[in-house]
This record gives C-alpha cells, structure tokens and sequence, in this order.
C-alpha cells in the first residue's frame, strides 16, 4: 500500500430506503494500479463508483479524491478528472461515435487540432478504425461501442478511470479480446483504474489487487492467491470455489 | 426514474445555470428557423388592432338579417368613397355591444326591444330619447328605425286564416281547436307564449315545441295551425303566410336601427342616417329571401339599391350602375380563398409559435416531475378538455382580449399547449437512467446535459407533440371565425347559417387540405431535425 491513494473512502454508508447499500466501507485506490471490485450481484460495487463520481451522495462517511475531500458543489471539476465506462458503453444515440468521444473536449472549449490529434492516438490505444468515427452507436458492434466509450472515458486523460461491469454485456471472444487490450492500455497509460465485475477470472486477470465485496461490507482484499490461500470467512471460499473451474493460473 | 432509486445529485438544475454554449441542437435551430419565419407577426397583429381603426369597421350579427344589413351599410358609404370593412356573423348581442363599446368595430346593426331589455336592462318599453340618453352616455349613438320592425309575430297560413276569418291574435280565440307549433325559445321566452296567452286569454291550448325551420314545413302539410316568427323571416312571403296582428299591442317593438360609436365622423353618421325609414317590412322580406335564395349577401343588400331611390347623400346617382357590377360581383373567389387561407394560416402559426416557446420550457419543467410537474400537466390537460367555444367564451369578457384576432391566437395557443408539453416531458422523462447518468458522471454542465443531450434525445417525442398542436391549431382555427377574427372558419359559418353546403365546404376542403399539408410538412421536418443517430 502506498502512502498517497488517489482515492480513499472512510466509513462511507449509504442506504436506500430500507436496505442499506453500503456498511461503514474503507477503500484504498492506489496510484498507477488497478483495483478490481468483486462481488455477487446486489453487493454494492457499482454504489461505491457512483458514490466517488458524485451521482450519490454518501449517508456518512467521507471520500477523499487526490487528499481533498469531495465537496458536492466542486463535483464537477472532479468528474472531468475522472472516466466512467459502464455496461453497454452510455453511447448518446444522436451523436456519431467521434461526437461521443469530443463531447467534452468540445465543451470545454479544447483546440480542434489538440482534439483532433487526441483522438487518433486513442483510436490507436483502444484499436478502433479511425473509418469508422463517423458511424453512429446504433450502427457499431457491441464490443466496438465498449471501445468508444473507453475513448470517451480517456480522453481528457483522466486521473481514475471506473469501469462498471464494462464488458458484461459482450459475447466470450470480444470479451477476450477486450480484457487483453484493456490490461495492455492499463499498463501503458499506468493508469489508476477502478473496475467492478462480478466475474473472479476478469477481476484476477485485470486486477493488481481483488476486493472482494458482500452485502454492502467488504469482506477481503488482496490478490487472488491471498484470497485463495487466506479466505477471511466462508463466504470467501465459497465465492472463488464457485468460481474456480473459471480461474486459470 | 422509479420511487426506489434517489435523485441524481447536479440533476435538477438544468434552468438554474448559464453556461449555454456553442452546440446547436436540432430544436434550437427549428426554433430559430421558426421565429424567422414569423418573424413579421407582432406587425400584423397591431395591424389589426390599431391600424384596422382606419377603415370604418361595420359588424353583424350571426343571422341572415343582419348579414344583409351590414352589406348595405358598407354598400352605402363605400359609394361614398369612405373605405368600410363588415366583419361578419361577429356573433350575438353581447359580442357585438362589446365590440362597439371598446371601438373594435364601428356600428352594427340593432333592434330596439334588444336595445331596451339586453343591453339597457329594462323591462318596461323606454321612449326612445331615453334610450338615446342611455347609449349617449357610454359613448354610442343610434340612428331612427330604418322603417322595419322585426319582431315576434304569430303566423299562419293565408288560405287558412282567411277561411278560418282569422286577421288577429284575438281572433284565435274564438278557435280553440287551433294547434300550435312553437320554437322552444318562444316558449320560454320573457315576452313568449305564456304571458301571450294570459293577455290574449288562450286558454289550455294544443301546442307543441318544434324547431323553427321545421315548423315551417309542419305549417304548410297543415300539421299545425299557427307558429311563432319573426316578422320579416323569408319563409313568410315564400310560403304565403299571413302575420297575424298584435291587436293588443303586446309584442315589443323590434325596429331595425344602427348603433354607432359617436366617435365616429358626421358623414358616416350622415350616411348611416340616410337609410332610416328606407327599409320596410317588405322590403327587408324580400332582400331576406333573396339572400337565402343566392347565398350572397352583397347581392341581396345591392337589391336594395337597385330597386329602391337609393338614399345617396351626395345624390351622385349616375355612377350607380358601374358601382353595382363592381360590389354586386364583390372580390373573386380566388382572392377570397388567399385571404381566408393567409389568415387562417396567421392564427394557426402565431399560435403554435406561442405553445412551442412556452410549451417546450413547461415540458422541461414538468419532466422534473413533483408537485409543479403535475399541475403543469394538469393545467394544460383541462384547458384541452374546456369545449373550444366556451374556451373563446371565457377569453372575450378579458380586457385585454375581447373580440379580437388576439383572442383567437390566445385560445389556439392554449388547446396547443398540451401536447408540446405532454410529448416534450415524457420524452425527457424517457431517457434512460444510464445515458443520464453517463451525461452526468462526464462532467457537462446542466444547461449542456440539456441543450446538448436531452433535448436532442427527446427531439422525435417533441417535434411529435408539436405535430399534434401544429394540426389541432389548423383544425381549430375555423373557430376563430365565430369572434370574426376570420380564416378559413368565415364560409363554414357564413353556410351553416345559410345552410348552404356548397359554402360550408369553400371553407371545409381547403381547412383539411391544409390540415393534410401541415401533417406532411412536419413529417419532412422530422427527417432534418431528428438527428440521425436518433433514426437508425
């Protein structure tokens, strides 16, 4: 662990009506690495990425971004530090693929050349054919929209990236593809990432630390050897030996 | 959104903040293409407020009668050289005292018992310089009788009476087996049947209600005996029918007069006054029947002209003839149509352009949902469910909107409101969670999440609501005739009270053609202006 998280959650709760979402959770995203949010469905883990990009608001607790705490009303200057990829990509339908990924480039009034010359490099990065920028999402693949989204995500350079379920959507061999191109981008940029998936053999392939979440608690973390070897509850091994058949090396 | 999920934080600003910026989403640019295009409308509706004083604005009631009285008042003082517009078939008494009291017109014709008991209030019968006194005292001057009065009367058939030896109501006494065919007014009326009765002593008599027209035919296959009229109605020398005389003196008199505002120069007053006494029972008989005979007003009041000294001030008789061609022909049907179909064009479009810029922001703001929400909704909602006449009904007695082409634009833009504000919050509301969230978590600011993903998003929604209004302004538009704000609405009226389907469909074919191209129109609007991601 370093000494300097770019994000760090203290006792944050949240609840929805009755049922709370989030117990008292303390988290840890370090710099350059990627953290992987496992878990069962209903868990949490996509509570705890909407809470860090401010679409909630947390009951208790704090969240700390680059050691201030996130205030609600300077919550904008710090999404636009942050990228966000979600399942089935959050494409806007009107705007051609090259319109989604400029969006706020655009808005904030960037260089047309400085974006221009941005986009080519991400097309490159994310592997997407420059020819096909002027199509719109409805008219691209699946795994090509998860790729235009990325690029969205990437292109003010973000300090964090959160990826919610990114590739959940996506049939077994773009998903393949996808999870090498994502790991070799990671390594590259040595980007600070935050993934959420519920699947043991993408959190332990992408993930340079596993935290593995239960009824809004989190329950272990550390790498999937740590997890195998020291489960910190029956709940642990039960959740990777259903998984195992999946988890190769 | 569903009750579970908690509000988006920065969500529900979207008004609140000024960053708009450089995109031009497809609304926008419809909007701005429309303000261009009606750019010129604040013109043309002081044009008919203020600038319309010039001529001299003659109104009519919705009656035949009425119709063929204001062609000969605009007939007399067009010869005259003074430039007149009658505005017809404005409606009924209320509208037109109104009208004449605030200057939007600037005489129409009138009966005195109307005068006394509608307008004055008065039950007993005034003398007639009290009730010039009365009128002079709101600013309005009337002429002496034009020479007819059209009042109730009682009718039968000619070889009837005359074998019955009835000439009077009093003679109906001495024949109780009499059957009686009565308009339901008549029946119920202040100064009908029932007190009629008691002062000529009918006793438990055979009568019936029956419709007006209708009782006219029942009086001729001599189902019934005897039927109530106006004195001077058509059918009257058509089916040889006798009036039979108020020997009593029971009905009040009903003569024909002009009210006039006394702002009004002393020679259109002159040329007003020339016409009293000029006009008998005969007469007025005759042009009557002839306008139901024609359809045509003009025709009927130049019958006037032609066939009585015409009651030519400047005794300039001699340039008669050419005259008569000219306004007996009046303006072609070409012309006619153009003027009805611009108009009609004027009240629908200046009243869209009103619900579009003021729907699309309560749409916005109703999509917040919440308390407003609904009574946004809600308020649009019942003002579509208020019958568009009493919604023009309610509009008149206003001070700012009386009788007016801006009454008519305001009662079209409110029926317009809902569907722009319905179609414009559902198709806000219908943006999945996701895709708002993601405009959120990307840092947009609200006034760009709106402008730049929103509205464009619910653009198919809202140009589609915008459609309905486009073509429930069109068709509703026919009704700003009835405050004679004009349009396409002028020949259905003018032949539903003549009850000529010919004209009724002058108006009612190029209204739906109209309706049709409007619909056609937005639906090649929908090709530029819903982005095309939007239509894969």
């Amino acid at each position: 662990m370093t000494a300097d998280p770019l994000v760090q959650l203290i006792g944050v709760s949240k609840t929805f009506g009755e049922a709370a979402a989030i117990h008292e959770v303390d988290l840890l995203v370090e710099r350059g690495k990627t953290t992987a949010i496992i878990g069962p469905s209903g868990c949490g883990k996509s509570t705890l990425l909407r809470l860090i990009i401010g679409l909630l608001e947390p009951d208790a607790g704090e969240i700390i971004f680059d050691g201030k705490p996130l205030q609600t009303d300077k919550v904008e200057s710090i999404r636009r530090r942050i990228g966000y990829v979600i399942q089935e990509g959050g494409l806007f339908p009107h705007l051609a693929a090259r319109g989604n990924v400029l969006l706020m480039a655009r808005h904030l009034g960037r260089s047309e050349k400085e974006t221009l010359s941005r986009l080519s490099e991400l097309c490159t990065l994310a592997r997407f054919p420059e020819n096909l920028l002027d199509r719109y999402p409805l008219e691209l693949s699946g795994g090509q929209r998860q790729r235009v989204s990325l690029m969205r995500a990437l292109m003010l350079s973000p300090e964090l990236l959160l990826l919610d379920e990114p590739l959940g959507a996506l049939d077994p061999l773009v998903r393949a593809a996808l999870q090498k191109d994502l790991k070799e981008i990671f390594g590259r940029l040595e980007q600070t990432a935050l993934l959420v998936t519920h699947d043991l053999a993408e959190a332990a392939y992408l993930g340079d630390v596993i935290v593995l979440m239960h009824e809004g608690r989190i329950v272990q973390r550390g790498s999937l050897k740590q997890l195998q070897q020291n489960p910190a509850s029956n709940f642990v091994s039960e959740f990777i030996n259903a998984q195992r058949g999946l988890v190769i090396g | 959104m569903k009750c579970q999920t908690p509000r988006l934080v920065g969500d529900l600003d979207w008004l609140n903040q000024s960053t708009l910026d450089k995109l031009h989403p497809p609304i926008f640019r419809f909007l701005s293409l429309f303000l261009i295009m009606f750019s010129w409308f604040p013109g043309f509706l002081i044009q008919s407020s203020v600038l319309a004083k010039e001529p001299v604005v003659i109104g009519s009631k919705k009656f035949t009668e009425s119709y063929v009285l204001g062609e000969i008042a605009k007939r007399q003082l067009s010869d005259a050289g003074i430039s007149v517009e009658h505005r017809q078939g404005m409606g009924g008494t209320i509208i037109l005292w109104e009208a004449l009291r605030n200057g939007q017109i600037d005489a129409y014709p009138e009966y005195t018992g109307t005068i006394i008991q509608e307008i004055l209030k008065r039950n007993e019968p005034g003398r007639a310089d009290f009730v010039e006194n009365e009128l002079g005292k709101v600013g309005i001057g009337m002429t002496k009788p034009l020479g007819f009065n059209n009042t109730y009367a009682l009718v039968m058939r000619r070889d009837r009476a005359n074998a019955l030896g009835i000439r009077t109501i009093s003679d109906i006494r001495k024949r109780p087996d009499l059957k009686f065919g009565l308009t339901h007014e008549f029946l119920d009326r202040q100064d009908g049947w029932r007190p009629l009765a008691t002062a000529y002593q009918l006793n438990s008599r055979d009568v019936i209600g029956i419709d007006h027209a209708l009782g006219y035919e029942a009086l001729r296959n001599g189902q019934i005996d005897v039927k109530d009229a106006y004195s001077t109605d058509a059918k009257i020398a058509q089916f040889d029918l006798v009036v039979l005389e108020d020997d009593q003196e029971f009905f009040p008199r009903y003569d024909a007069v002009f009210l006039y505002r006394l702002a009004l120069n002393d020679k259109t007053v002159a040329l007003l006054r020339a016409l009293e006494g000029k006009i008998d029972d005969s007469t007025m008989t005759r042009l009557n029947a002839e306008a139901e005979r024609t359809k045509n007003y003009t025709q009927a009041a130049n019958l006037f002209f032609t066939s009585t000294a015409a009651p030519d001030v400047s005794g300039n008789s001699t340039g008669l003839t050419s005259q008569v061609s000219r306004s007996g022909l009046g303006e072609s049907f070409a012309h006619k149509l153009t003027r009805w179909i611009v108009r009609h064009l004027e009240l629908a479009g200046f009243s869209l352009l009103l619900s579009i810029v003021i729907g699309i922001p309560l749409g916005i703001w109703a999509s917040r949902g919440g308390g407003i929400g609904h009574l946004i909704l809600g308020f649009a909602g019942i003002v579509q469910t208020i019958p568009s006449l009493a919604l023009l009904a309610l509009l008149v007695p206003l001070p700012f909107f009386g009788i007016s082409v801006r009454t008519a634009i305001a009662a079209l833009f409110l029926y317009g409101l809902l569907p722009i504000v319905r179609n414009t919050a559902t198709g806000l509301q219908d943006i999945p969670r996701t895709l708002r969230e993601a405009a959120i978590a990307l840092g947009l600011s609200p006034r760009a999440r709106l402008w730049q993903i929103y509205l464009p998003m619910a653009s198919r929604s809202i140009l589609a609501g915008i459609k309905t209004s486009a073509v429930i302004s069109v068709g509703t538009a026919t009704l700003a005739a009835l405050i004679g704000a004009g349009g396409l609405g002028e020949p259905i009226l003018s032949g539903l009270n003549l009850n000529d389907h010919a004209t009724i469909l002058q108006g009612a074919i190029p209204a739906a053609i109209l309706a049709l191209m409007v619909q056609t129109f937005f639906d090649l609007l929908d090709r530029v202006l819903i982005p095309k991601g939007l239509r894969l």
